[in-house]
């Protein structure tokens, strides 16, 4: 298995009240109230520290992702981080693969991301993941002013238009439904080829999973409320797998999990508890029409939200403690053994051959996620390293720039 | 012929006769949109066209039927018509020609406009198209136009309590209830509201993120005589807009309803219905004030 570092750079030092006080912690949180330039400076270096951190210590990829006007994560360009890390890691020699999770096409415009992404190509010599997601109504729609209800189709148009802008001979003129430009004539052209692999994000959505089957494209789960939450979204990818005649490679398949690791369970839990509750009832202190507005979702899954919230309500964040988090799954935290034999249970029940740790999650200061992180990278990574040798599956998601990468995999498969 | 008018309202439109609505299927060519329609009434033709959250055949509607031929139709991917037909409608243009088609196709050579809300705003766009062919214009609290000092909510991202509370002068009230209610049973209900977010979802394909899509540069294209209807504590838009409107509109009047929200002909359906029926009734020429 791979283990990329993953990292929203959050605002780490909010006031306790903060969910009490305002109506969202998305598009409303004020930031001359809450928030501090020269702090977020130092957020910014601190988490940029962290992931060189997470590449020196054995991480396989490093990720960052894009947000807006939110003290959750505001990295409102991930590539402007991402060109940071390309560069450090190949200063420092190390082969770590530069996951963007990702620039979002509809919020910039798919011609700036298709060319930053094949600078970052550049940059790394063949180290990039293109992400693809979609975005969430709060950036696109709320904070970038998308239409809700063309998102979807925005985005489906500004893959194929980013595919062909990289691989295309010559230039062309592109007229489409949503972007026109006369002459597109990428420069740079990406490393690797035909293209860097992709990796879309998604939720519960089966057109997603379809959609990475029909173009053997990766998929990254991404959701806050653990493996067990994860079961059914994953068993219907491979479920989808299968009817499309794909192999269950776990290389196919990312998942997202917060990670805390320390000394012992209750150390961890005491260490890590405050910052999950930071975390679940302060950052994602949001109303839930934010993240989809009218529009955001087809008509089915809308109904679809509507019939599951009415079968099953939504867990109330508020009213957990950092006990119930951890219990629930939303986070995996404590010692080396539990850390270790939770994630190996969790990538094995979902068949997952990637996984995007959060190491520094909500306030936790950089001191602790330094901790994390070197004990992530000495008690756990090489155990996990090795989950999927034995079934000799290839990895054909990892970036080709990237010394070994496929072969080493295959020489595990077969050792 | 002797004008009279049916028996009024009260305030929560009890009084008006229940009309029966048939609904109407029309092919429009632009944007191969299946029009649906819905039909009541007799008299003079009038057409209505709904607000953001949706089409409801209400009191005010039944008002109008009684001495209208009304033709209330459904904006693409509402109510009735195919809820992805707005994947095929790109823009507002396109939406003001599948207005113009379904007119002629209804045989509406001239015909008065009633809007409500987001319905008023493509009322007004369609009379600053069609321009003489519109006999009359009624808005109902349109959105469409934008003030910095008195910007529109921002409906969209309100959460059902919120847009009650913003809809209506009093939420509590028997109009309000009404309008709110949703039908018994998880599915139904579950239905009911995917169709009133979609609804707000297609509808805001035309006016998102701020519903200023440069209406304010047309309305002096419009040349039917017009009444603007505004509830005095509308809290979307503020009622300042009426003047707005009136301002850039050749013939118009305005009308403000007191104990209304954004919704006057539901939560004022005894005042509405009579200013409407009558404006109507004399053509769009403005009765001398008392």
């Amino acid at each position: 298995m791979k283990v990329t570092s993953f990292h929203f750079m959050p605002y780490r030092e909010l006031p306790d009240d903060v969910e009490l006080r305002y109506r969202s912690m998305w598009v409303d949180a004020p930031w001359h109230e809450l928030a501090d330039a020269a702090r977020a400076g130092d957020f910014y270096n601190q988490s940029i520290d962290e992931l060189m951190l997470a590449a020196e210590v054995g991480f396989d990829g490093l990720g960052t992702n894009e947000h807006h006007q939110n003290p959750y994560g505001f990295m409102c360009n991930p590539n402007l981080f991402g060109a940071i890390l390309a560069r450090m890691t190949r200063d420092r020699g190390l082969d770590t693969a530069i996951v963007q999770l990702g620039a979002t096409l509809v919020s910039a415009s798919p011609i700036r991301v298709a060319e930053e992404y094949a600078v970052l190509d550049c940059l790394s010599a063949g180290r990039l993941i293109a992400g693809i997601p979609v975005g969430i109504g709060a950036d696109a729609g709320l904070s970038y002013g998308v239409t809700p209800i063309e998102q979807r189709a925005r985005w489906r148009e500004g893959i194929e238009f980013m595919l062909k802008a990289w691989t295309s001979a010559e230039p062309f003129a592109w007229n489409g439904e949503y972007y026109q430009l006369r002459n597109v004539n990428l420069w740079p052209r990406p490393v690797q080829t035909p293209h860097p692999p992709l990796l879309v994000p998604g939720g519960h959505s089966s057109s997603t999973w379809d959609m990475c089957h029909e173009r053997d494209w990766a998929y990254a789960f991404l959701s806050y409320f653990g493996a067990k939450a994860a079961e059914a979204a994953m068993d219907g990818f491979w479920e989808h797998a299968d009817a499309h005649g794909r192999e269950r490679n776990p290389y196919r398949a990312s998942f997202l999990q917060l990670v805390g690791v320390a000394e012992s369970d209750e150390r961890a839990e005491a260490e890590y508890g405050p910052h999950l509750e930071y975390f679940y009832k302060r950052l994602l202190h949001f109303p839930p029409q934010y993240f989809t507005p009218p529009g955001y979702l087809e008509y089915p899954s809308q109904l679809g939200a509507f019939k599951a919230l009415a079968a099953s309500p939504p867990v109330d964040l508020k009213a957990l403690t950092s006990r119930d988090m951890i219990e629930r799954g939303f986070a995996v935290v404590g010692s080396p053994a539990t850390v270790r034999d939770q994630l190996e249970a969790i990538a094995r029940r979902l068949g997952v051959g990637h996984l995007l740790a959060i190491t520094q999650f909500g306030s936790m200061p950089h001191e602790l996620a330094e901790r994390n992180i070197r004990l992530l990278g000495s008690e756990v990574l090489p155990h996990l390293r090795t989950i999927w040798n034995a079934e000799g599956w290839q990895d054909r998601w990892w970036p080709s720039g990237i010394p070994g990468a496929r072969e080493r995999t295959a020489v595990g498969g077969a050792a | 012929m002797a004008e009279r008018h049916p028996r009024r309202a009260g305030a929560d439109g009890r009084g008006w006769r229940r009309v029966s609505v048939t609904v109407k299927t029309v092919a429009v060519r632009h944007c191969g949109f299946e029009a649906k329609v819905k039909v009541a009434g007799s008299g003079e033709p009038v057409v209505y066209l709904h607000p953001a959250g949706g089409p409801a055949w209400d009191p005010f509607l039944d008002a109008l039927a009684q001495r209208h031929t009304v033709y209330a139709p459904d904006h693409p991917g509402t109510g009735d018509t195919a809820r992805d037909a707005i994947h095929r409608v790109p823009g507002l243009w396109d939406l003001v020609l599948i207005y113009d088609e379904l007119l002629d196709a209804l045989g509406l050579d001239r015909v008065a406009l009633v809007g409500a809300s987001f319905g008023g705003m493509v009322a007004c766009e369609i009379a600053a198209h069609r321009r003489s062919a519109i006999s009359a214009l009624v808005l109902l609290d349109p959105i469409g136009l934008w003030r910095d000092d008195a910007p529109v909510a921002q409906y969209m991202t309100m959460s059902p309590q919120e847009l009650a509370a913003i809809l209506f002068h009093d939420p509590q009230g028997a109009a309000a209830q009404a309008a709110l209610a949703l039908p018994p049973g998880d599915d139904e209900r579950a239905v009911a509201l995917a169709d009133l977010v979609w609804a707000m979802g297609a509808t805001g394909k035309f006016v998102w993120p701020i519903p200023d899509k440069g209406l304010a540069r047309r309305l002096h294209r419009v040349s039917a005589p017009t009444l603007i209807v505004w509830g005095e504590e509308d809290r979307l838009v503020s009622p300042v807009y009426a003047q707005e409107f009136a301002d850039r509109i050749g013939d118009a009047r305005v009308e403000l309803v007191g104990a209304a929200g954004h919704l006057p002909a539901l939560e004022r359906l005894d005042l509405v219905a009579p200013l409407v029926l009558d404006f109507l009734a004399a053509g769009g020429r403005h009765a001398s004030r008392p």
